[in-house]
């Protein structure tokens, strides 16, 4: 997902904290790292991810992003980063919550269950979709909490939470998405890419 | 057991102000080194033992002819490597394998010091450790690092030298001794105490050593370093060379023998009221009280790059309270890293071959090298 860390890459100023929540083994910061003059912390929740991270030199924590964001201070960070997770948790409400706590500005990305070929699986064979982003079967995906990109914007809007950037990425081609725009890109984007603020 | 040959050490001149209120001058401090200084003088690593540990980190101890207590992680081609980089370890002062401490003389009364030895604290040992980096003319040490008693030197340390170490590694350790930590060491030491030839800890100067006491110490400590599951997969009920019971109070199982073994191979190493006197340090250890009940400020303003590094079945320095570390570094924005290793060998895992441990520890290292950044 080059692109993807290409456009989050955008979103953020040098000379900045960063930190991602939920950096897997480290592909994400070791990009902005090169890219962006920037000091980048992570947290994970997989040990052998970190045991990997750390091996690269990227500071990096073990825990888990419901619990341990409580360490960090209030605004800490300049941007936090929470590139396709937000599904995975128990708890996404206070996730976000804790994101804009910690971070000034939160990065949120979320692979879109509006995409027209999830839609077309469920309704054509009757059965949980499974995508090129969303490989897992029902009974096994970490994904707990599937959202679309105009859930997230009802989500922002209710809770207060400002959009100051939101992108449809589709394949290689990324788009900015505005209101009017809105139910064509939750149709054809397969993520959406937030800048929130609080 | 001081006098051998093999022994390096300093004799440090400065005086050096105890946390008791005592001060002591001219005093020896026994170092080894692995590896070599570079030019730039960038590459050195200073690494803290453990309690029942000495300055013979790796190869052949010529003490006790068996391999360093972190061999499995210092040497050539290693976590640490010796090729690599300058590795300095420093038997710490209360110890008995040459640096000052009760099993010395007293040069006032020209009797062992025994428990007339003053009180020493973990603080007193960084500080008198601190004297390596004006000796072999270090500006910044490129890592500090250490498990269990060494972790509360590495923390310490970093406190009290804030910019003397590029990279700070404490592995299972924690920032103050636990009620169950004093516990253990307090019957460590009233096993000793217990001991008729302890004799108010004047054994040395009449020829007398109480070894059953400090074998049970070792025993009950052993019990400590490693976990119930890797005791109960290494030993379960296995009979020690029987086929069943003998009805009596002999070693009939495996882990009884195993563990009167540890016990007395530990008395020929070690001197029971340097047991004394470390144990007391460690339980006076407290990081958070030292700074007005605030962890992180042990740590303001410091730019040194932590990694913590804890093991899920260590139950002695368990992960929350490494974790602790962490969250009070976290506190104050330091660039600290953290991981827990998967692991039955409970405390031990530190010294063992613990590979993912390793294996981390050595591309962390290499990675936080300023020349290979």
């Amino acid at each position: 997902m080059k692109t993807e860390f290409k456009l989050i890459a955008d979103l953020i100023e040098t000379s900045t904290r960063v930190l991602d929540v939920g950096c897997g083994d480290g592909t994400l910061m070791e990009f902005l790292k090169d890219n962006k003059e920037i000091d980048i912390r992570g947290i994970e929740i997989s040990k052998n991810n970190v045991q990997q991270c750390i091996g690269k030199g990227l500071t990096v924590i073990e825990g888990d992003a419901e619990q341990d964001l409580s360490q960090f201070p209030d605004g800490s960070f300049d941007f936090v980063i929470l590139s396709q997770t937000l599904q995975a948790f128990l708890n996404p409400e206070k996730v976000i919550s804790e994101l804009l706590r910690v971070g000034k500005k939160a990065i949120v990305t979320i692979p879109n269950f509006g995409y027209w070929k999830v839609r077309l699986h469920l309704l054509m064979k009757g059965t949980m979709p499974v995508t090129r982003t969303l490989p897992d079967e029902w009974y096994n995906t970490p994904n707990l909490h599937m959202c679309t990109i105009k859930d997230f914007f009802t989500f922002c809007e209710n809770r207060k939470i400002n959009i100051y950037k939101s992108i449809a990425l589709q394949n290689l081609k990324s788009s900015k998405i505005t209101d009017t725009n809105l139910a064509l890109k939750n149709l054809t984007a397969v993520l959406g890419i937030f800048l929130i603020e609080k | 057991m001081n006098k051998n040959l093999n022994i390096k050490s300093l004799i440090i001149d400065k005086p050096l102000k105890l946390d008791c209120g005592q001060t002591i001058v001219n005093f020896p401090l026994a170092y080894e080194t692995y590896g070599s200084l570079n030019e730039k003088k960038d590459n050195a690593i200073l690494v803290f033992h453990a309690l029942t540990g000495d300055q013979f980190v790796s190869g052949l101890n010529p003490i006790t002819k068996k391999d360093g207590w972190w061999s499995y992680a210092v040497g050539s081609g290693k976590a640490i490597d010796t090729d690599k980089y300058f590795i300095i370890c420093a038997n710490v002062i209360g110890g008995c394998l040459g640096s000052l401490g009760p099993s010395n003389i007293n040069p006032d009364t020209n009797k062992i010091y025994g428990t007339t030895f003053p009180i020493i604290t973990i603080n007193d040992m960084v500080n008198a450790q601190y004297n390596l980096l004006e000796f072999f003319k270090i500006e910044k040490l490129f890592a500090v690092i250490g498990g269990s008693m060494g972790g509360m030197q590495v923390l310490q340390f970093v406190s009290n030298f804030p910019n003397k170490a590029e990279v700070a590694i404490p592995i299972a350790t924690t920032s103050n001794h636990s009620a169950q930590n004093i516990a253990f060491n307090e019957l460590g030491r009233q096993s000793i105490m217990a001991d008729t030839n302890w004799l108010s800890g004047d054994y040395s100067n009449q020829n007398k050593n109480p070894n059953k006491g400090l074998s049970v110490a070792r025993m009950a400590a052993h019990i400590t370093y490693l976990s119930k599951n890797g005791l109960q997969e290494k030993f379960g009920r296995k009979l020690q060379e029987r086929d069943d019971l003998k009805f009596s109070f002999d070693a009939d199982f495996q882990i009884e023998s195993y563990l009167r073994y540890q016990g007395s191979v530990f008395v020929d190493r070690f001197d029971a009221n340097s047991y004394l006197y470390i144990t007391r340090a460690m339980d006076y250890f407290d990081l958070i009280k030292q700074h007005g009940g605030n962890l992180s400020n042990a740590f303001t303003d410091t730019k040194t790059k932590f990694l913590v590094i804890s093991f899920t079945s260590d139950w002695l320095y368990p992960t929350s309270e490494n974790k602790e570390i962490v969250i009070a570094l976290n506190a104050i924005g330091a660039d600290v890293g953290f991981v827990e290793i998967e692991s039955d060998k409970g405390h031990d895992s530190f010294l063992l071959n613990t590979p993912k441990f390793l294996d981390t520890l050595k591309d962390f290292i290499n990675t936080s090298y300023p020349k290979n950044k």
